[in-house]
């Protein structure tokens, strides 16, 4: 069907996106390949040289490494769980009748609008604050300490404020996927008696699949590099209490000048992200043929 | 009987999804207050109603001059999408009408280096940009931000293409129009409405975007995300300024994005759940 000529303006057309997005990716990249196996610092540039795999070596032996790699992996497996569970909650009881639907989805869906740094910094000083934040003015009202959020549990208080941020995200794409359902089964399956818990896992639960899988999918892109919510609230700390792997190669790299170990984490980070990205393409792109 | 427990059912349920919405709402609804108080009344415990003083928004664009950030943010959100729409458009285009074996494969692909850690290139590009003047610039962060979002939009406008039938050109052709006739009058006013919300999302992620612009900039191109970042070490009293000046950098696209929650799901979900 498809002659030579418009094959080849086809390809003619596609280039440029291919072209950019290929340069965009392997550049850069293979810079930070070949940084990871040198010594670099730019404000000792005599040590300069070939060091082999001295910098994963360094890398792997310094104690935030794992805290890193772990505290990423928290952060987006509680943050998914959060947002699932609540989405899916939050959706069904949107789906059902009420007053005010269109204001109600407004109001929910706001916080995905919020920039990283806004939503970081409202939570750190309007809400979580220990002595001006409305969680203090709560605990006070009921006559307990005020809770030292970034202090003592400072990953809980990343979680909950990433977590605000996506929850609306999950909950829009589970409200459309649920209002997608067709209205005729459920009521089949009513009439064959069956309850809302049953109705729910054989029908609603089914039926959502394909939306839950793309907001895992979605979410996991972004959460495996939170960054902003980090930097404007617990730096990292106390200690590395709060460091993912995004935030520990940026103070390699920016903070501490050392660029081979920061490479090393970079690259540990696409390998990280490649093995989480290998699950999730498969499953969209098994969802993507239906 | 049947009606009494239907408007009993909505009566809870409105109830509890308004308790719900406007929790997950306060955050913002609180921040906006806050910007209406002074800076004393702001620490003096919680209160929902503001005195209604309009100070601190006077005070944040005296001392940092909020417009030029905002400015900036314009600049490069549309910016980098009327870019990434240039270049996408023709790919997503002959994607969705001319597809090939390998077509499905290169929109995976594309997708697939979005997932790319930003910081395992941040110092590549870093030197990149150092060495080639473009720390700081418009310019280069707005190619940065195109490059970005570019998958995004390949994907979104795909999605929307492969859905204008293609029968649709050839009654065209047969009725004797020209190539040009036909993407004025045919192709054009059903490929709108797809790049309308492709460009109205991709804007909303590209003002949003809070890696690059805060490490590529300083102060010449330095957008919202950047200013309300040098916010988070505390000076004195500040909570009404954080608070006016946040409100300031989330309105315009907070609006925006009312508008856009049925684009924004189709357009983040590529195409999977509309």
């Amino acid at each position: 069907m498809a002659t030579q000529q418009t094959r080849s303006l086809a390809r003619f057309m596609m280039a440029p996106s291919v072209i950019l997005l290929f340069v965009w990716m392997i550049v850069p990249l293979a810079f930070t390949l070949w940084f990871s196996f040198q010594q670099y610092n730019p404000l000792n540039p005599i040590r300069d040289g070939f060091v082999g795999f001295s910098n994963y070596r360094l890398f792997y032996d310094n104690p935030a490494f794992f805290a890193a790699i772990l505290n990423t992996l928290t952060i987006v497996l509680a943050v998914l769980l959060i947002t699932i569970i609540g989405g899916i909650l939050l959706a069904l009881l949107l789906d059902q009748p009420i007053w005010g639907q269109g204001v109600v989805r407004i109001l929910v869906i706001s916080p995905f609008f919020v920039m990283p740094p806004v939503a970081a910094l409202v939570w750190k000083n309007m809400i979580m604050h220990p002595q001006y934040g409305v969680f203090a003015d709560i605990a006070r009202f009921f006559g307990t300490q005020p809770i030292d959020w970034f202090g003592q549990h400072p990953l809980t208080a990343v979680i909950i404020i990433v977590a605000w941020q996506w929850l609306p995200f999950a909950t829009l794409i589970l409200l459309t996927s649920l209002q997608s359902l067709d209205g005729e089964q459920k009521e089949a399956a009513e009439m064959d008696g069956a309850g809302f818990i049953s109705r729910f896992i054989y029908l609603t639960l089914p039926h959502m699949s394909r939306a839950i899988t793309v907001v895992i999918l979605i979410q996991t892109i972004f959460l495996l590099s939170i960054y902003a919510e980090i930097l404007v609230t617990t730096n990292g700390g106390p200690g590395y209490a709060s460091t993912n792997l995004p935030f520990l190669v940026y103070q390699k790299a920016l903070l501490e000048f050392k660029i081979g170990q920061a490479s090393a984490g970079g690259v540990i980070a696409v390998i990280l992200a490649n093995i989480v990205a290998f699950f999730a393409m498969r499953a969209v792109g098994k969802n993507l043929d239906k | 009987m049947a009606r009494a427990v239907t408007t009993q059912h909505k009566t809870i349920a409105t109830a509890a999804a308004w308790i719900v919405a406007l929790l997950i709402f306060f955050p913002i609804l609180y921040t906006i207050i806050t910007s209406f108080k002074s800076e004393q009344e702001a620490i003096q415990g919680f209160a929902l109603i503001p005195s209604g003083t309009t100070e601190s928004y006077a005070e944040v664009q005296a001392q940092s001059g909020y417009f030029k950030f905002f400015l900036n943010s314009v600049i490069l959100s549309v910016g980098s999408t009327i870019l990434a729409l240039l270049v996408a458009v023709p790919a997503a285009w002959s994607m969705a009408f001319s597809p090939s074996k390998r077509t499905k494969d290169i929109l995976m692909w594309m997708l697939s280096t979005k997932m790319m850690p930003a910081v395992a290139v941040l110092f590549p590009i870093y030197l990149i940009f150092r060495d080639t003047g473009l720390l700081d610039s418009r310019i280069g962060l707005t190619v940065m931000l195109m490059l970005i979002n570019l998958p995004i939009v390949v994907w979104m406008l795909y999605t929307y293409f492969r859905e204008i039938p293609g029968e649709i050109l050839e009654a065209a052709r047969m009725d004797g129009a020209s190539l040009w006739n036909e993407i004025i009058y045919v192709l054009t006013p059903m490929a709108v409405p797809g790049i309308a919300s492709t460009m109205l999302l991709n804007i909303i992620l590209a003002w949003n975007e809070a890696f690059w612009t805060i490490r590529l900039t300083t102060t010449n191109a330095a957008p919202l995300t950047a200013f309300i970042s040098s916010f988070s070490s505390p000076q004195g009293l500040f909570w009404a300024k954080l608070s006016a000046a946040s409100t300031l950098a989330i309105a315009p696209i907070l609006i925006m994005g009312w508008f856009s929650q049925k684009q924004l799901v189709r357009g983040l979900t590529f195409g999977a759940v509309k």
